[in-house]
């Protein structure tokens, strides 16, 4: 069973996700993970300041456990399925990682740069990652949704307003990766 | 028993976040610089199924586990929010090089400083509850 170890290749890792969606739908429930970060929000006070965070948090329960289990699938794909190991990139992406400073482009999971344990000491990478993700938190819910919402369920279920939401999603990214990450890296 | 199979669920679609590399940084990049297929790959090969599970329930009227009816509501119509939130949300995807779901996957995997991404959903999630009312729609 060497297959275990290596990388899922696309069209096997594509339908898997369609199966999470199917699944989800078949116990009732929609596939949606930024709703977490709303109901985390909730749960850690944030009713009290104003109404978008008032509503039954426990009734998320259930994405709630969806999303320890995606923590938990983090840690045995890890341990038991040699997962985290350097995505193979196209080699003149890995060219272009290192002229940007990157030199762990082509031979780690993440960016050593920006996710090894010295970026705890460096105010520009607590910066970034913080910015980074306070953008996704709030185009997210801006957008009402993310990947899973929108690109996934939204799109499966030829939404309009999922398209939009996937334009912009890449709109997005593209001045991010081509317009900005020279300015910043 | 409910509790589990929402956190076998979670658990699966987690190894598929991870073993796919759909989590990591480096692939994210290397899509939006149009340099490989396997991102392109796995969200539409998703998608071409995704579509055909979605009109088989609706045409079958396929019930859930339980036999309730399976409701997949429409999204409300707009263009500001979802656009301006999109491109927002794109800027992070590509700065962070992670989305809600592989922000928590990468945790359990052991790359701890994503927590300062989460930290940072969080708050965003909480700037836009508080600015809501302000922002075009």
């Amino acid at each position: 069973m060497d297959l275990i170890n290596q990388p899922l290749p696309w069209y096997i890792a594509g339908p898997l996700i369609s199966l999470t969606m199917l699944l989800l739908l078949l116990v009732g429930k929609n596939f949606g993970m930024s709703s977490n970060l709303r109901t985390m929000c909730t749960a850690l006070g944030a009713n009290k300041t104003c109404d978008f965070f008032c509503f039954d948090w426990k009734g998320q329960r259930w994405n709630l456990l969806v999303m320890l289990g995606a923590v938990i699938g983090g840690f045995i794909a890890v341990q038991y399925l040699s997962g985290g190991k350097a995505p193979e990139i196209n080699t003149e992406v890995i060219d272009t990682l290192k002229s940007l400073g990157f030199e762990s482009a082509g031979s780690s999971y993440l960016p050593l740069e920006l996710f090894g344990p010295a970026v705890f000491s460096s105010t520009k990478g607590i910066f970034i990652l913080l910015i980074g993700g306070f953008l996704v938190g709030f185009g997210a819910r801006y957008a009402g949704g993310c990947t899973s919402g929108h690109a996934i369920s939204g799109l499966s279920n030829l939404q309009l307003p999922s398209l939009i939401a996937v334009i912009g999603f890449f709109i997005g990214g593209l001045v991010m990766v081509h317009l900005i990450f020279p300015l910043i890296f | 028993m409910k509790s589990t199979v929402y956190l076998v669920i979670g658990i699966f679609f987690g190894i598929v976040m991870l073993k796919s590399e759909a989590a990591s940084w480096f692939r994210i990049y290397e899509m939006f610089q149009f340099k490989a297929f396997h991102m392109y790959g796995i969200i539409g090969s998703a998608l071409v199924l995704g579509i055909i599970f979605i009109q088989l329930i609706k045409r079958y009227q396929v019930k859930t586990f339980n036999g309730e009816q399976i409701i997949i509501s429409d999204k409300s119509k707009s263009i500001y929010r979802y656009l301006i939130g999109g491109i927002i949300f794109g800027l992070g995807w590509a700065l962070a090089g992670a989305c809600p779901g592989p922000m928590f996957t990468l945790l359990g995997a052991g790359f701890f400083p994503i927590i300062l991404v989460i930290i940072g959903a969080l708050l965003g999630t909480w700037c836009y509850g508080l600015l809501k009312n302000k922002l075009p729609h």
